[in-house]
């Protein structure tokens, strides 16, 4: 899933500040799993910046709504009528989904209230950590189901480095070193060879570095004659 | 010989070789380099430049090179994966081959957080492996890593860093084996303080028989107070130094001549362990010790190939 994190209030009433009416649309998906921008948080944001305005003298509206997905044009469209008539649209979903409002309705503002942070899974209670980066190529078949991409803070791929520390990672040591993790499952696993032949430099181009990337599937594609059909039912 | 330089000669003469490093000043002014270079000219076999260590930006590696190179001493370039993709780590080779640098040290490199630009955009296309095996294969077969093939070859001894100190220590020998097999020529170790432990670690290496196939260079680091050593102990990842070393310090009158004592009684030490080609000495901002400790230790005069 996607792992995000509210904005501080203070930064988003002062992104919000020069509009009136203020939509602050939530998302029912990753973002509500990770307690950023579901139902609730959507409501407590409300009310904070009702509370704000109200000490500092500002008067704005607001209204909160949720969407299921807000990276789906189909859900999106289901509060078309408060999106267009709102000042400022305050996106409380991840940048995929404060960016597919933005493309539909191009002349409409759509602030983001979440800074959308990685690629992550719920630990455990309150604790999301990152566990992919999207590099377009997965290799963790190859180091015993562990991606040293987004868990190594270096991406190494012969890992680990000299600053492992007692299997904790030196840039921050309450974070598992990748490699060790990778080495103590693949010894688990007797699976070690995997590992003992240099991993040569890593294609990158399936990566954001090979430029935004768009895939597309032909036949999962609608045909025109479908396209049409499909917009006559709406 | 695969590039020439004068490490290279002492170590495959069989000599035992010393090695010493010199920190970048973080400025543009060569002084302290010029300086340091007269200072500890005919010390060392060759000098390490260190890449921005710890991420502190400091006057570029090559450039040092160049600066100490003019004032007659040898050079070992760093090169860290961290600020450079392999466009230019493989650009910056040839420029480093080109300006006459010979010895080069690849390193993956100490993360940005640990610096003076935190909030740097980090590269690591390569690790230092990687980095290794693409330049052993730009000087063996003239190729680059994209297929191009190179008129001109860098002319190069390839070098990498190993730390027995750092966790899973079982890995740490097939680490090296690793870096062997991606063409590194010699290796330079941490700071060794826990010698128990770096002999152990060398037992693996010659039971692997990594020993005849790269010069294992002992790192050692003077320490200029119990201070210095309570902070390799506690606040350096994958580092260990015993609490007799700490107390060792803590207790000595003169603490700065104790500690270089202690870095002498190491280095005498490491050339009785089998395996160990030569020494690197890492006397961080304090350069200047590194004539006498060498002297000391009963390593000059160094070897002339002239």
């Amino acid at each position: 899933m996607i792992v995000a994190k509210r904005k501080p209030v203070g930064e988003i009433a002062e992104m919000a500040a020069p509009y009136k009416k203020v939509a602050v649309v939530g998302c029912r998906s990753c973002v509500a799993i990770c307690l950023a921008g579901g139902e609730k948080e959507v409501k407590m944001l409300v009310s904070a910046l009702k509370v704000k305005n109200k000490k500092e003298g500002r008067k704005q509206e607001f209204e909160g709504l949720v969407v299921e997905r807000q990276c789906e044009k189909e859900w999106v469209k289901e509060v078309e009528e408060t999106i267009l008539g709102a000042d400022l649209v305050l996106s409380m979903a991840c940048s995929l989904g404060a960016q597919t409002i933005g493309d539909m309705y191009p002349e409409k503002l759509v602030f983001p209230g979440l800074n959308t942070s990685f690629f992550g899974v719920p630990e455990e209670q309150g604790v999301w950590t990152e566990k992919c980066v999207g590099c377009g190529n997965c290799i963790i078949h190859t180091t015993g189901g562990i991606c040293p991409i987004a868990r190594c803070a270096k991406s190494m791929l012969n890992g680990p480095c000299g600053g492992s520390s007692n299997g904790h990672c030196e840039v921050n040591l309450e974070i598992d070193c990748a490699w060790h993790a990778i080495h103590e499952r693949l010894k688990l696993q007797k699976r070690l060879d995997l590992i003992e032949k240099v991993t040569p430099p890593k294609d990158w181009s399936t990566s954001h570095s090979g430029g935004r990337r768009v895939y597309t599937r032909d036949d999962a594609r609608l045909t025109q004659h479908q396209k049409k059909g499909k917009e006559a039912v709406q | 010989m695969k590039a020439g330089s004068n490490l290279e000669k002492v170590l495959e003469a069989g000599q035992f070789a010393v090695t010493a490093e010199i920190g970048p000043p973080q400025s543009a002014n060569p002084e302290p380099l010029i300086h340091h270079a007269k200072m500890m000219r005919g010390s060392a076999d060759a000098f390490n430049l260190t890449d921005n260590q710890t991420a502190v930006v400091r006057l570029s590696s090559i450039a040092s090179a160049v600066i100490i190179m003019r004032e007659g001493i040898e050079p070992v370039i760093q090169m860290t994966c961290r600020d450079r993709n392999r466009i230019a780590l493989q650009s910056d080779l040839f420029g480093a081959s080109a300006l006459g640098v010979k010895n080069v040290l690849c390193l993956t490199g100490d993360h940005q957080i640990f610096g003076n630009e935190k909030g740097a955009k980090n590269v690591f296309d390569f690790d230092s492996i990687s980095e290794l095996q693409v330049f052993d294969a730009l000087r063996r077969e003239g190729k680059q890593l994209g297929g191009e093939v190179v008129k001109d070859p860098p002319r190069v001894y390839l070098g990498c860093a190993e730390n027995p100190f750092a966790t899973p220590y079982e890995w740490r020998a097939t680490r090296l084996a690793k870096k062997v097999a991606a063409g590194a020529d010699f290796c330079q170790t941490q700071a060794i303080f826990d010698m128990g432990m770096f002999e152990k670690w060398m037992d693996e290496v010659r039971a692997r028989g990594l020993d005849k196939k790269i010069h294992i260079l002992a790192g050692v680091i003077p320490m200029k107070s119990a201070g210095a050593a309570r902070y390799m102990k506690n606040k350096v990842p994958g580092m260990i130094v015993p609490n007799d070393i700490v107390d060792r310090m803590k207790n000595a009158k003169d603490q700065k001549a104790e500690g270089i004592k202690l870095c002498i009684e190491q280095i005498n030490h490491l050339k009785t362990v089998k395996g160990v080609h030569g020494v690197h000495i890492m006397a961080v901002a304090w350069e200047e010790m590194v004539p006498r400790i060498v002297e000391e230790s009963g390593l000059m005069p160094r070897p002339s190939f002239k």
